[in-house]
């Protein structure tokens, strides 16, 4: 079992691992052809774990409905939403469900008018989340925030047309603070997750680092 | 009249030579470099005419042809544009370069891909003013290549990286090593003892990445670490996924970690559940579990886009201990306002090693940071030289 669990992940991790590396260096043919082979299996794996995601997703909900939990009601439109975009998925337009997906029809129109708008919806909450949480840093009670409230300030008029309006140096301090201190903060930044992440890969590579297999470093 | 045509045609010559038509005396033919191969690469030296001249690339599989079109351009690139290929040399501004697969054939069908392993024998056409004037014939075989030289670089500091990190968990095997105080990682005790105290979950959010890109793995490994936490605190840990593949890889972790605990009866694997597979339909589902269910620590690791304000600022608003980390530099600075603890960048990447205190893995830490302070010596001495116009070691670390 502990074969099973711990040593043939590890041994699939360093050969496969391994020999990622290697295509990496490798233009020829064969070793492309082996990278595309493992794109392949990937969308395999992913495939079937959609499934399990969609078990998952499913029992979730029926389980806060048939508990009534709350907001299980929510729970309630999920189930109507995927059993109305299903039926449309199989109408597909009047073509039944085996022809290539019609880019018109109810699939189609649900998913821009309600699915589209609904993300939109979400994302453009971000400017006010932004807003308040801009409000609570700026707040200038220390040397720190109060130099990042003016960088912020310079950089927001920088932005807009009434920047150039008060002052031609406005935007000139904000083009200078994104391209050198934000540019070498933004590099500094890079610099250590690009080791970080070789070492990370080394670490998994050699079996090193097993916690993502569960359990700790036996 | 035969004298008067030749003095003519003599003439006609002597203009075009006068005009600057030449004829192409040195090409250059060979298998494309750091390719998959069934490419050939032609170098003609730079045309000094004032006019612009039409180039024609020909091949046959035979010495005297029949030669079949493989390439026309006006615009040859200069070798100079492809210094993954053909370096810095300064002399590469006087040559220009062309890439070809195919060829016409006979009876104007579809065009022959090159075929590896056959020699083919080019020649260059030059059309100025009408007249084309034909380069010699060089032949040369297309085939893959086993190795990407415009990579040397690349390998060279991936084995010397990895030769640093080996050295130090060898050296962390013998003696204790320091490793610098993370106050986001020593918070995750206070956060699931909090959690723990006030009887409520711990929610686990690991970003928008698949399975496969590495701040996932690390995020997991995070997973692994808490999950062993709060088996032990017996505390409900909630853990919800935009990705089907981290969903079942986050089973697995959690089931072993409560395993290893002793405590495979309070593993409840639909804790671990998938939220949506959409960016902004899942930053709902999770903005939703943090006010209704209200858990007392939520911790984000992994890679975020836009949602990590969302969540992140919703999470502040109920109160809950917040602990993020993300490599993700446009999305750090909404986690350092909205999030008590923050991991940056490469802390993300450490903190298992950081949380087990297991020698081997804060080895490789500290090898990682020697790493760090070799790249930042050579970043200094390239930026002196680069001042002095002293350019080698810019194009040494050039990304390719």
């Amino acid at each position: 079992m502990l074969f099973l669990t711990r040593t043939l992940p590890f041994l699939f991790c360093f050969v496969f691992g391994v020999t990622s590396w290697i295509i990496y260096y490798v233009p020829h043919e064969y070793a492309q052809t082996i990278e595309r082979e493992f794109a392949l299996w990937l969308r395999l794996v992913f495939a079937f774990a959609y499934v399990l995601g969609l078990v998952s997703l499913l029992s979730l909900h029926w389980a806060k409905i048939r508990q009534r939990q709350a907001g299980w009601a929510y729970s309630l439109i999920v189930y109507i939403s995927f059993g109305v975009m299903m039926l449309f998925v199989v109408y597909n337009d009047g073509n039944g469900p085996f022809a290539p997906q019609e880019t018109t029809g109810p699939y189609q129109w649900t998913f821009i008018n309600v699915h589209v708008a609904s993300s939109a919806t979400m994302f453009s909450l971000l400017a006010f989340f932004i807003s308040s949480a801009a409000y609570r840093t700026f707040r200038a009670r220390t040397p720190e925030a109060a130099i990042l409230l003016v960088s912020a300030i310079i950089v927001m008029l920088g932005r807009v047309p009434i920047g150039a309006y008060i002052s031609d140096v406005i935007p000139e301090a904000m083009q200078w603070l994104m391209s050198v201190p934000n540019m070498a903060a933004k590099r500094g930044i890079l610099l250590g997750v690009s080791l970080g992440a070789i070492a990370t890969s080394l670490r998994i590579i050699f079996g090193i680092e097993r916690s993502y297999l569960g359990g700790g470093d036996d | 009249m035969s004298k008067i045509t030749s003095c003519i045609a003599i003439a006609g010559i002597f203009l075009r030579v006068a005009a600057g038509a030449q004829e192409p005396v040195k090409i250059e033919v060979f298998d494309t470099p750091n390719d998959a191969g069934g490419s050939l690469t032609i170098t003609w030296p730079l045309s000094t005419s004032a006019q612009t001249s039409e180039y024609r690339i020909y091949v046959a599989t035979a010495a005297d042809g029949p030669f079949q079109l493989a390439a026309t351009t006006t615009a040859p690139a200069l070798k100079s544009t492809e210094p993954t290929l053909f370096g810095h040399a300064e002399a590469n501004d006087q040559f220009h370069v062309l890439h070809f697969t195919d060829h016409d054939t006979e009876g104007g069908g579809e065009p022959m891909p090159l075929r590896d392993g056959t020699a083919y024998f080019v020649r260059l056409g030059v059309t100025t003013d009408g007249d084309e004037l034909f380069s010699d014939v060089h032949s040369a075989e297309p085939g893959g290549n086993w190795f990407n030289t415009a990579k040397w670089n690349n390998l060279i500091i991936s084995v010397g990286l990895t030769l640093v990190i080996l050295f130090y968990i060898s050296v962390a095997r013998r003696k204790d090593l320091f490793i610098r105080r993370i106050a986001g990682l020593e918070a995750l005790d206070e956060a699931l003892g909090r959690a723990t105290e006030m009887g409520k979950s711990v929610l686990f959010v690991h970003g928008l990445k698949e399975m496969d890109k590495i701040s996932t793995i690390a995020a997991v490994s995070i997973l692994g670490r808490v999950a062993q936490r709060t088996a032990r605190f017996d505390t409900d840990l909630r853990v919800a996924n935009v990705d089907p593949v981290v969903m079942s890889v986050s089973q697995e972790v959690v089931k072993e970690a409560y395993l290893q605990q002793g405590r495979p009866d309070a593993y409840r694997p639909d804790s671990i559940f998938m939220a949506a597979t959409e960016q902004f339909s899942y930053a709902a589902a999770v903005a939703g579990i943090m006010v209704r269910e209200r858990p007392a620590a939520h911790i984000m690791m992994g890679y975020f886009y836009a949602e990590s304000m969302l969540l992140a600022e919703t999470g502040s608003t109920t109160g809950a201990i917040q602990i993020a980390g993300t490599d993700a530099y446009t999305q750090l600075p909404f986690f350092v306002t909205t999030c008590d603890y923050t991991l940056m960048g490469e802390e993300l990447y450490a903190a298992s090693a950081y949380l087990s205190r297991e020698p081997k893995l804060l080895g490789s830490l500290k090898g990682q940071d020697l790493g760090k302070a070799l790249i930042i010596g050579l970043v200094l001495v390239g930026t002196a030289l680069a001042s002095f116009e002293v350019d080698f070691l810019t194009h040494l670390f050039a990304s390719l």
